[in-house]
């Protein structure tokens, strides 16, 4: 039987690799021509087949892209520290790659007969018998900002390191809501296996969207600010920054850097539509049992990823709509409000959870709902009414050499 | 004691915004209109090798520059070098030679414009006091190198041949305009003095001319 394990796992981590790079370059593509069509332009359209005049509305633009970065001069600037400088992206890559192995596509296949008269079944997951997966893919969103920080400080570039310096505050600051709001999640279906949380929201057709969405909006914020996405990517503002954290770099070393940016959002989007979407599920069509037909899992592919592509476009429209956070509008958005939401979310969750599983749904639903509407209201009314940062009082005088009177105790 | 630079500093206050406006939420929606309404807007994008962009008007636009001929053919430039002292990214070089013909003392021998450093800001026509030199509306050029982005005169002289159909030079439209109006009818009779009141002037320079040469 080992035989078969490891073709299963070869072939998915094949099929896995290659889905996922042809994803992130035509991701790419999809920003282009959504960047594009907002600033009411065209966008990429006459690259098709090589060698061809067939154009395709632009479909061979990434092998155009591809092919520039490998052609391209991959320069190594004489003041870095070579060893981490190379290190970087390829801990960056990993680490993206990595998150996917507990992501689970779709649920399980039917069980196939082996020649030695067995079954055999495959799950759509890397790591089909890994119960934390949730964990694992905590632990490396956090070993990402490691390979950012790592990024600005080898650069021996005041840009990249002020890039990888406020990357690594900013991960660190939203770690902290992310993980209230994934908790709020597992408390409430009771298990850190992602298929396990698919299959609550499945069986009750509530998705946890709409019965959490305090901790639903609390996910979204973060997983953003995780990702590097436009309105928090501080990392690598370009009008402040050159380019950030990769402003020393080139060639395939800053392809590795940009596709996995695009992988983070790919991840990011998946757990949104796993942990807050429904996964697989949509009602009437993909039943909500473990078992199924062939028909039925390849729907429910279908329909993973079919919402996983909405939300990835909603994350390319949020880019064009809201302008970038200045960093201490970022560092009182997460200590001062998604901290707060994710405690009172994870409070809720656990309450429900307390209260126990025969709660109807709808009043777990209308309660969440209500604490989201009055929450949202008071977070209004205690903002301070204009955004500036000016000082509160004066600077302290620059001492001119007078003696100064010292304070009486 | 103070420092002396903040006292300099005079903070202009935002508007505070209201507690509808701190919920975020029309802000959120403007920011998601707009973007949605652009998406689906119609796109200006032009294609460029297969549709060209037409100047609204040809004979105005600044464009490649060319050096006008006159009624005979030959250069209308009189090289008075009013164009390169105009010129503000001094682009124009012009090597004057005495001309061949009767009716002007100097023409241009050499006259070579560097397009490379050109500003196409259309300073050399306005200088210019006989309209030889021109903007046109080409503004699709390119070269392979840089000696092949300065013009000298036989392809600027060329340019004109090209675009003289199309565009033709400002003097003559003025010219063709001014024979399209009605000639003015003389209403008011201006009859010249019969004794000009300064010809005593000349008669008198040229009494002291013939003394001197006599002298
Ligand atoms: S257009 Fe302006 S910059 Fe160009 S040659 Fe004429 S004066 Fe010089
Ligand atoms: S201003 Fe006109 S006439 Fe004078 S040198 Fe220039 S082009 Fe020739």
């Amino acid at each position: 039987m080992t035989w078969i394990i490891l073709i299963e796992v070869l072939v998915k981590i094949a099929l896995l690799l290659g889905g996922l790079m042809f994803a992130a370059a035509y991701l790419v593509l999809v920003e282009r021509w959504i960047a594009a069509w907002v600033q009411d332009r065209i966008g990429p359209n006459r690259v098709g087949i090589p060698l061809t005049k067939i154009r395709l509305f632009g479909l061979g633009q990434p092998i155009a892209d591809g092919v520039k970065f490998i052609c391209k001069e991959e320069f190594t600037p004489g003041h870095v520290d070579r060893t981490l400088y190379t290190l970087a992206p390829i801990i960056m890559l990993v680490t993206a790659l990595g998150a996917f192995a507990v992501i689970p596509f779709g649920s399980v296949l039917p069980p196939f007969p082996l020649p030695d008269g067995s079954t055999y079944q495959i799950r759509l997951i890397l790591l089909p018998a890994f119960d934390a997966g949730i964990l694992l893919f905590l632990a490396f969103g956090g070993l990402g900002v490691f390979a950012v920080a790592l990024a600005g400080w080898a650069s021996n570039n005041k840009y990249s390191f002020f890039g990888g310096v406020r990357s690594a505050a900013q991960l660190i600051s939203y770690e902290v809501p992310l993980s209230l709001a994934i908790l709020g999640v597992v408390v409430a279906s009771g298990s850190l296996h992602l298929d396990h949380i698919i299959l609550t929201q499945a069986q009750s057709g509530w998705w946890n969207i709409f019965v959490y969405p305090l901790g639903f909006l609390v996910f979204l914020v973060a997983v953003c600010a995780e990702a590097g996405r436009l309105p928090f990517d501080l990392a690598e503002a370009e009008q402040e920054l050159v380019g950030g954290y990769h402003t020393e770099y080139s060639g395939m070393r800053l392809m590795l850097f940009l596709v996995s940016e695009f992988l983070h959002m790919v991840a990011a989007s998946f757990l949104i539509t796993i942990l807050f979407l429904g996964g697989w599920h949509l009602w009437g069509i993909t039943g909500s049992n473990e078992l199924v037909g062939w028909g039925v899992a390849l729907v429910r592919v279908i329909v993973l990823v079919a919402k996983v592509f909405l939300v990835i476009l909603l994350f390319m429209l949020v880019r064009w709509s809201w302008p970038r956070f200045r960093f201490d509008q970022l560092m009182d958005l997460a200590w001062k409000v998604l901290l707060l939401w994710g405690i009172i979310h994870f409070v809720l969750a656990a309450g429900w959870a307390y209260a126990g599983v025969n709660q109807p749904m709808w009043l777990v639903a209308a309660t969440n709902w209500t604490t989201l509407v009055i929450v949202w209201l008071i977070t209004a009314l205690v903002s301070p009414p204009e955004s500036d940062n000016r000082p509160r009082r004066e600077p302290a005088p620059v001492w001119s050499g007078e003696a100064v009177e010292s304070p009486t105790s | 004691m103070s420092h002396a630079g903040t006292k300099k500093i005079r903070w202009v206050n935002e508007t505070p915004l209201s507690p509808i406006e701190r919920t975020y939420i029309p802000l959120v929606l403007q920011g998601l209109t707009t973007t949605v309404r652009h998406l689906v807007s119609k796109k200006i994008t032009l294609q460029f090798p297969e549709e060209r962009y037409e100047p609204a008007d040809p004979i105005i636009y600044r464009g490649v520059h060319r050096l006008n001929r006159d009624a005979q053919g030959r250069v209308k430039c009189v090289a008075c070098f009013l164009c390169a002292t105009a010129c503000p990214a001094r682009c124009i070089d012009i090597v004057a030679g005495e001309s061949p013909w009767p009716d002007r003392e100097k023409y241009p021998v050499h006259f070579t414009i560097d397009m490379l450093r050109c500003i196409f800001c259309g300073m050399c026509e306005e200088a210019c006091p006989v309209n030889a030199i021109e903007l046109t509306s080409l503004y699709d050029l390119c070269g392979k190198s840089r000696e092949e982005m300065v013009f000298d005169k036989n392809k600027l002289l060329l340019i004109y041949d090209w675009t003289k159909d199309d565009e033709p030079p400002l003097m003559q439209i003025f010219e063709q305009e001014a024979i399209r109006e009605e000639p003015p009818e003389e209403t008011q009779s201006w009859a010249a003095p019969e004794h000009p009141p300064f010809d005593h002037v000349a008669e008198k320079a040229a009494e002291m001319y013939r003394r001197d040469s006599a002298g």
